[in-house]
């Protein structure tokens, strides 16, 4: 658990004629450095020398704001940090660092923006800067977005390179000696002589130095732990039971506690029945809550079983009911009244299609198609828990958030307490794909907390109500069409709908952004393919169910729409898939993606007879990547053989951990096109727990071969992009190797997997 | 009633009907057992009953009539049992969830089946559900240990 209680919490304040200025003036308070929250609070001779490094005379803390979800981002900050500031690996503390606009997230907003990820021209570069501007001035401490790599990158290895510089600077008033004769080793001060000089005994004095600007970076050739395997910091805790998750919290005086919210989500609750839960031993309350009830107890297990007696009457949902009708709002979306943007518009699709209608078109062949998409859930394996404790006017929150400052501020309005007297402990959570960005549970903890005040009140969800009550990543549908002749794709007009996350889940924490939302269309408007007539144009679908980001948000369903529709179309011109995506590839990174992964797949090797191969290109978050799928049809069903995986990433920083997220991803991504999905009657899901929401298990993961490439000067993240090409890699895979075209996720609809 | 957890006796004040899970949790303060599912679908809860794996979400706690061992019990950071040092070896976690109870059915699995397939290694493992998606690094780590406990 995170050790910063006795933090004092501080918050950074923006004032309303700030954030109504931030527009115009954001650029100039952006050179503004927020002030460095940890110096609130620090014990006596303890000395904070930026917002990462924290020494005292016990040890050296390495600050890692990024949650982590499992993806290992303590330790790759902690990498990233300790690379520059010369300690030994392992031999500081890490923490979570309290919330603060101070440790914002200036990469999050760049996929926001209408400029294409290859797109390196001056405006496209303007209006990323701009991103992190209004990242900064909003203080979003937002872990998301395969962003926290890109983010930290260059900060982090400063922040350790400036502490360092400092406790060289120390050194050298202390001992006399000129920096440049000093050395730094493993947390220690060298001198000419060899006398060590431990970092802990000169931060105080360093402390009092004012902060140098401009120090170098190391060359990447000196680095010792950046680019090596490392192990990962929590790698021992999590193989021994000994890793302490948000649902691990246990304090003295504490109670259990559970909640039923009424699943269709946003309804509310009509009344209801307690009398029978209110006879199960040990529970000690029933609370009434917005849109539900909760139950506390002195048990999680009798919390679950008063909830499960409570009779609520549900109102019914604010949105249609059924899959059927929910379907029908997607197909009447197609229409001029609900066209959200058209950033790519190469050509003319019109013009070009209108005269294929005049002409006989010999030699020319048409292409159309329809795609669809599901709802599907985050369902990370650890079910939404938070505890909280209202006391004394302060009310603490431990549980594991991606946005711990809009956690507290959602939990200060809801107890009505000012920010700095809401403390929020960030824990490490067992998973989240982005079902951590919202404020649901904590919010719901803090309600809990208020009713039965002065112990803390742990909430954790049951997985029935942590799958009925999901953001889920929205359903989406395309219709396309294209052209081929002469062997080559010709024309291609992609039309997606789909609803807006930006709307829904912005809208939930008062950051709907105006303007179209490029979460519908990523993944498949910035493709770096060059079509003569090349059109993408996105739909926007009514808000209908609230959803919210999941695992490459927009990518994970454009990534299938639009690659599986060009490989329909390369199919029809009789081209090779690899091939012709190379011919058509106008990114130079991109391409040698693409021949990398011909290379490693052996992709000119045929197959014998019943078995297939698929290729497939997705490029999001700045990464571009292509699998090549093997399949088999076997008597029983498709068998996935091996997945080749090609990814540029700029820097691999730690080769483990990239395989292990690049495996993950994969899995990922074939899991729910393959097996999952969300559907709905009665305005809610169908589907309760993992019995009817299977992702992949062991024995149908295929063997999954990784090489990541270091082209460029984009450091990448690599969480999320190795997701969107792994379904249209199998669809093309199942095509070749028995003739079926899937057009519809999850793939076990139309065909059985062995 | 009383149980055996970990080599320990304790005394439990709870209806029999509880599953064993929660009393661990709950009632003992032993949180390596997770919860997943609930319905023994997902084995994060995995726990040994005389060394056998258990889904102890899904075990009354009254009808434990053996000695349960859970990832605690299994081998500690300073005194790792085979499973969990090829854990470490291949730094197979990610977000960890579901690693102790992966690692629980591997121990049970490979005590009672010293060298096994690839095949059976894919068939026990896939009763355990990892949403971060570390198979691939699960089944090179079950062979790794098979081999370190005196398999091929």
């Amino acid at each position: 658990m995170s050790k910063i209680g006795h933090f004092a919490r501080r918050t950074f304040v923006i004032g309303s004629a700030a954030a109504a200025g931030a527009l115009v003036v954001g650029v100039v308070a952006y050179k503004i450095p927020h002030k460095n929250p940890l110096l609130d609070d620090l014990d006596e001779g303890a000395s904070s020398l930026n917002p990462y490094v924290r020494i005292d005379a016990n040890g050296i803390t390495i600050i890692t704001p990024r949650a982590d979800l499992g993806q290992g981002a303590y330790s790759m900050q902690a990498m990233l940090v300790a690379e520059e500031l010369d300690v030994a690996w392992g031999s500081f503390a890490i923490d979570a660092g309290p919330p603060d606009a101070a440790y914002f997230n200036s990469k999050l907003l760049d996929e926001g923006f209408p400029f294409a990820a290859t797109d390196e021209g001056f405006t496209a570069r303007s209006a990323r800067s701009f991103g992190g501007v209004l990242t900064k001035f909003l203080g979003l401490q937002i872990t998301g977005g395969s962003s926290t790599v890109p983010d930290a990158y260059d900060k982090l290895r400063k922040a350790g390179a400036v502490a360092r510089a400092m406790l060289l600077n120390a050194a050298a008033k202390q001992t006399g000696i000129a920096v440049a004769e000093l050395k730094t080793n493993d947390g220690a001060v060298v001198t000419p002589d060899g006398t060590r000089i431990a970092y802990t005994t000169l931060a105080g004095a360093a402390a009092e130095l004012s902060t140098p600007r401009n120090v170098p970076l190391k060359d990447p050739a000196q680095w010792r732990y950046l680019g090596k395997p490392m192990q990962r910091l929590d790698i021992v805790a999590k193989s021994t039971g000994t890793a302490q998750y948000g649902i691990d919290v246990r304090l003295p005086a504490m109670v259990y506690a559970t909640v039923r919210m009424n699943p269709r989500m946003g309804a509310g609750m009509a009344s209801f029945d307690d009398s029978a839960a209110k006879m199960v031993r040990g529970v000690i309350k029933v609370v009434p809550l917005t849109g539900g009830v909760g139950v506390i107890a002195d048990n999680t297990w009798r919390a679950f079983q008063g909830a499960a007696l409570l009779e609520p009457k549900w109102n019914a949902a604010p949105y249609p009911s059924t899959q059927d009708a929910l379907w029908r709002t997607a197909s009447e979306s197609f229409t001029d009244d609900r066209k959200d943007s058209r950033f790519k518009d190469d050509g003319d699709v019109d013009d070009y299609f209108e005269q294929l209608g005049k002409s006989d078109a010999g030699g020319i062949t048409r292409v159309e198609a329809e795609y669809r998409v599901p709802f599907l859930a985050h369902a990370p394996l650890e079910p939404m828990t938070a505890t909280a404790m209202l006391k004394d006017g302060t009310l603490e929150i431990w549980a594991a958030t991606q946005v711990p400052r809009l956690a507290q501020q959602a939990a200060a309005k809801l107890a009505g307490l000012d920010n700095d007297k809401v403390i929020v402990h960030a824990l490490q959570a067992g998973g989240s794909f982005g079902r951590r960005l919202e404020n649901d549970y904590i919010e719901q903890a803090t309600q809990l907390a208020m009713a039965h005040p002065d112990v803390p009140v742990k909430l954790t969800w049951t997985r029935e109500e942590d799958m009925q009550h999901d953001f889920p990543r929205p359903f989406a549908m395309s219709r396309a069409r294209g052209a081929v002749a002469d062997g080559k794709v010709t024309a291609y007009a992609l039309d997606i709908a789909a609803p807006s996350v930006l709307a829904s889940q912005g809208g939930r924490i008062g950051a709907a952004l105006p303007g179209p939302d490029g979460a519908i269309v990523a993944g498949a408007w910035d493709q770096p393919f060059a079509i003569p007539h090349y059109r993408v144009t996105g739909y926007r679908i009514p808000e209908t169910v609230p959803i919210s980001s999941w695992r490459s948000v927009g990518a994970s369903h454009n990534g299938f729409l639009h690659d599986a529709f060009l490989d329909e179309l390369i199919v029809a011109a009789g081209a090779d898939p690899l091939r012709e995506r190379i011919r058509l590839c106008n990114h130079e990174i991109s391409r040698k993606v693409l021949e990398t992964v011909g290379e490693l797949s052996g992709w000119s090797t045929p197959l014998p007879a019943g078995r297939g191969r698929g290729v497939a290109f997705t490029i999001s978050f700045g990464v571009p990547v292509a699998e090549v799928i093997e399949v088999t049809n076997t008597t029983s069903g498709i068998t996935i053989d091996k997945v080749f995986v090609v990814a540029n990433v700029g820097r691999v920083l730690d080769p483990v951990n990239f395989e292990n997220q690049v495996q993950g991803a994969v899995i990922w991504g074939l899991g729910h096109a393959m097996n999952a999905e969300l559907t709905y009657a009665d305005g809610h899901p169908e589907q309760t727990n993992f019995h009817q929401y299977t992702g992949l298990r062991l024995d149908q993961t295929p063997e999954i071969i990784v090489k990541g490439l270091e082209f460029g000067e984009h450091v990448g993240g690599i969480g999320e992009p190795p997701v969107p090409p792994a379904a249209p890699a199998l669809a093309n895979a199942i095509f070749a190797a028995t003739g079926t075209r899937i057009r519809e996720l999850p793939m076990r609809k139309h065909i059985p997997f062995a | 009633m009383r149980i055996t957890v970990n080599g320990q006796s304790q005394e439990l004040d709870v209806e029999p009907e509880m599953p064993l899970l929660w009393a661990l949790r709950d009632e003992l303060g032993i949180s390596g057992p997770k919860y997943g599912c609930g319905i023994g679908v997902c084995g994060a809860c995995t726990v040994h009953v005389d060394g056998k794996a258990v889904r102890s979400c899904s075990m009354p706690v009254g009808n434990v009539t053996g000695s349960v061992t859970t990832i605690e019990g299994l081998g500690t950071p300073e005194s790792l049992h085979a499973v969990q040092q090829a854990w470490i070896d291949l730094q197979v976690a990610q977000c960890g969830y579901c690693q102790a109870g992966q690692i629980m059915t591997a121990a049970a699995f490979l005590s009672a089946k010293k060298n096994p397939t690839d095949d059976e290694i894919d068939a026990a493992m896939a009763a355990n559900l990892c949403r971060c998606g570390t198979y691939p690094r699960i089944r090179a780590a079950v062979r790794k240990a098979a081999d370190s406990m005196g398999g091929r």
